[in-house]
């Protein structure tokens, strides 16, 4: 009889001690939340990670350089004599072999992250008066890489084409990159 | 902790190279044997402790986002309320935090002045205790500062300004405080500094407190020692269930204000940006200071002792009185259940506290019923010190105590819960 | 027993009395004390109502905003009074920001972005300040928390002008009287009447809708995280009280072979 009792007991003890522990963990789960979320980037940076650009002003081949996400992003307004050399190259001369379609939205427009891949230098070849290396494009001054007008790596010791980053067209001639 | 616990092969290895496990068990587990008979009353420890740990982790986040800087340090705390993600509610965290450690250490100190926990053999973990207590308070007043509103501002120039009573080299002090001729940007920086470094001298300060209690082991209600182990039930599970539960309790306490009155103990004035040229018509410090504060301007010029220097003494002194306590009450009895005089003396003290803080939140110059602040203040002053000086030793030979139960065990089954439920 | 304890010499009372007279007329010049409203936003429930925020960005757009900064306000966080993308972008556009220096070393104007905060109407405080006969109309984005009394002081503070100063009342040149206001001169100029702005959606602005809406507009400015604040911590304490009521009951299980 007492030992059923105890029985009984015992289990009701361990059913509330299991519960409660399950929900204290939960509660400690969710308490630690915000104590991580908010090492995450705040709405103030956040606000800043799209940027948009009006490419109406850039005359054909000119280049801006635009800040986004604290990086610079080049925007190439081409000719048809670069599209057309860029176009021309055969995938099998390329490092990194990536077609000059899949890298521009439209032709004319050419927009990369200007961070050379190799180190993280800013390639050369955005101002008229700059070397634009052997291909035509950018040129990167720490060791010596050479991109051509689509922005891939042709020569040199960087390893990738120069990153293309998320953008979109808004209208014809404004663009939100990010 | 069981036997099979201490037969795993990983608890082995590891306890054979370094002994936590018995450790942890011996200072909050099984092995820590705890007086049978604690009340709710001495929940106020460990909840100490635990708001410690809440305030390290909140203002550690907090640094993170926060720029010390007199340029920057506002907006920086504004950009944590609206831009970081959940930095409103670690921030009310944090400044509500602090209003629930001194409660929570207020508590745990007049308890220990009720049933005589400063006394021997317990005297160095006593002045231990109110060590943590002056580390608390200027971590506390740095870390107001660092808002850098006008309430930040002003106190840190009128609490700094104190340091120039000092005779001959109170200026220079004050000046070395500053870093510069008025509070400004080197002050924020050094402060910050600081606000971030005592906290960690507090969690050394909490481990020889609480080593020092594991010497002598828990005082209790009736405040005799402990004479074997009927006495005694483990700490765990015991009191670790019931430390939980009140941690229950205080959460829903402190919560409720970080969600639904998280500016209740501030200051509207915090709100505006430090003005080095304008002085808030009304300068008064956060309430737990209040009693401080009161003292501080109660004291008149003495004989050749200032006005200002007198304060500056009254004030200090009136927390470090504290630390004399063992030696000025001399009376055998710990427990002021069996202190017949003591016990009225003691709510007298506790009510003498409430007003001076209640004087302190009013201008010296404001009047109540006809009677100025000023003068309830000096006269609340005189019984704080008086309490301590006078009266203490004077129950000590006046007062014939109650007799004393056998043992705790014995106190527990004569009158059962009774005496709990009436404490 | 307390009064025993206290015994209160005959010249202190004395000088008691004396000190309470003097104070007298010093305590007079202290604003009424506002009377208190019942905010939507108020209690444990409370929420914004969002035509009263938009009506009150809309005042604080048209007049507030003529002297009065609210820089801590970002346009993007109009999205929290419940507007849209492009409405927010087409407010944000009708403001000038200096913004550069572009590669010629030149700072330049542009439209305002929604991450740009509200474009404050002086350069400086000075500019501020030499515009409004010296006084400086403060930055609004805190106020309803910067003020004893919070909401209800603004409210009070709007509609609490008197056209004539009491008998006895010398006002200062350029000043105006107002009954909750420190001192009761101040230098701001009655902001609010009857039909001040026109509202879109039909509500009569009459003064006492005026500083009730506008009211709202700056307690959100204030407390943006008001209703999450609020919504969280219903949660919250709900969640803490079923814990805690489980932890006394497993406190009482522990304890039983004690009692």
């Amino acid at each position: 009889m007492t030992d059923t009792v105890d029985t009984d007991d015992k289990t009701r003890r361990d059913f509330l001690l299991l519960s409660t522990m399950a929900v204290g963990a939960v509660g400690s789960g969710l308490a630690a939340w915000p104590f991580i979320d908010v090492m995450n980037p705040a709405a103030d940076t956040l606000a800043l990670s799209t940027t948009e650009v009006d490419l109406a002003p850039i005359e054909e081949g000119m280049s801006i350089t635009v800040v986004w996400r604290g990086k610079p992003v080049f925007i190439r307004h081409r000719t048809t004599a670069e599209i057309k050399e860029a176009g021309a190259v055969p995938l099998d001369d390329l490092i990194d072999p990536e077609a000059d379609k899949g890298r521009a939205q439209k032709p004319q427009w050419l927009i990369i992250v200007g961070i050379c891949t190799h180190l993280g230098c800013i390639p050369l070849g955005q101002k008229s008066n700059d070397p634009k290396g052997e291909f035509g494009g950018w040129f990167c001054p720490c060791h010596g890489s050479h991109y051509d007008t689509s922005g891939r790596i042709r020569k040199g010791p960087a390893p990738k084409n120069l990153v293309v980053p998320a953008y979109q067209y808004l209208t014809d001639t404004t663009i939100r990159i990010g | 902790m069981s036997n099979r616990f201490y037969e795993n092969p990983v608890i082995k290895w590891i306890e054979y190279r370094l002994p936590i496990f018995h450790f942890i068990d011996e200072s909050v587990g099984s092995g820590y044997p705890t007086p049978k008979n604690l009340n709710y009353w001495w929940n106020f420890g460990s909840l100490a402790g635990i708001v410690l740990v809440i305030m390290i982790a909140s203002g550690i986040v907090l640094a993170m986002n926060y720029t010390p800087h007199v340029d920057y340090a506002f907006e920086s705390v504004e950009r944590i309320m609206r831009d970081v993600n959940y930095g409103w509610l670690i921030r009310y965290i944090h400044m509500n935090g602090g209003s629930m450690f001194f409660i929570v250490i207020y508590i745990h100190i007049f308890r220990g002045l009720y049933y005589g926990s400063f006394k021997e053999p317990r005297e160095l973990l006593w002045i231990l205790g109110v060590l943590i207590l002056l580390t608390m308070m200027a971590t506390a007043f740095m870390g107001y500062v660092l808002p850098w509103g006008q309430q930040s501002f002003w106190a840190a120039t009128v609490i700094t300004n104190l340091f120039s009573a000092i005779p001959v080299i109170g200026e220079a002090i004050v000046t070395w405080l500053w870093g510069g001729f008025t509070v400004g940007n080197p002050t924020l920086n050094r402060f910050f500094a600081f606000h971030y470094l005592l906290p960690f001298v507090l969690i050394g300060l909490v481990f020889v407190h609480l080593w020092a209690l594991h010497v002598h082991k828990s005082n209790n209600p009736v405040g005799i020692d402990i004479k074997g182990p009927q006495d005694t039930i483990p700490f765990h599970p015991y009191y670790t269930m019931k430390d939980l539960f009140g941690l229950g309790v205080f959460m829903v306490f402190f919560m409720f204000f970080v969600f639904f009155a998280p500016n209740i103990f501030g200051e509207p004035d915090n709100y505006i940006k430090a003005n080095p040229l304008v002085t808030p018509a009304h300068i008064v410090p956060e309430w737990y200071f209040l009693p401080s504060y009161a003292i501080l301007r109660a004291v008149p010029e003495i004989g050749f002792i200032s006005a200002k220097l007198g304060g500056v003494i009254a004030m200090f002194g009136s927390t470090l009185i504290l630390m004399l306590l063992p030696w000025l009450d001399r009376s055998p009895v710990r427990s002021a259940r069996f202190r017949p005089i003591y016990k009225q003396f003691f709510w007298v003290f506790v009510v003498d506290c409430i007003i001076l803080g209640w004087v302190g939140a009013n201008t010296p110059d404001a009047v109540f019923h006809g009677v100025p602040f000023l003068w309830i203040g000096r006269v609340a002053t005189v019984y704080y010190f008086a309490h301590f000086l006078v009266l203490i030793p004077l129950i000590n030979i006046l007062e014939k105590p109650k007799p004393l139960p056998d043992s705790i065990s014995a106190s527990v089954t004569e009158d059962g819960g009774a005496t709990e439920a009436a404490e | 027993m307390m009064i025993k304890r206290f015994p209160l010499s005959v010249p202190a009372l004395a000088l008691a009395g004396l000190l309470a007279f003097a104070s007298g007329p010093a305590l007079a010049a202290a604003g009424a004390k506002p009377e208190a409203r019942d905010w939507s936003f108020h209690g444990m429930f409370g929420t914004y109502d969002r035509g009263a925020l938009q009506r009150g960005f809309q005042i604080y757009r048209e007049v507030c905003a003529a002297c009065h900064s609210m820089s801590l306000v970002a346009y993007r966080n109009l999205a929290g009074i419940g507007l849209s993308e492009d409405q927010i972008k087409a407010v944000a556009a009708e403001y000038e920001v200096t913004d550069g220096p572009n590669e010629e070393g030149e700072m330049y104007s542009r439209p305002a972005k929604p991450s740009d905060r509200f474009v404050a109407p002086f350069a400086n405080d000075n500019a501020a300040r030499a515009s409004n006969n010296g006084a400086l109309p403060p930055d609004l984005s805190l106020m309803a928390k910067a003020r004893k009394g919070g909401p209800d002081y603004l409210y009070a503070l709007l509609t609490g002008y008197k056209e004539e100063s009491p008998e006895g009342v010398t006002l200062m040149e350029g000043m105006q009287y107002n009954v909750y206001f420190t001192g009761n001169q101040i230098a701001m100029a009655p902001p609010l009447a009857d039909d001040a702005v026109e509202y879109q959606d039909g509500t009569k602005p009459t003064l006492a809708q005026l500083a009730q809406d506008v009211t709202t507009f700056l307690n959100w400015a204030a407390e943006p995280e008001l209703e999450e604040r609020k919504r969280m911590g219903i949660k919250v304490l709900l969640f803490l009280i079923v814990l805690t009521a489980m932890m006394y009951a497993l406190k009482r299980q522990v304890w039983r072979d004690q009692h």
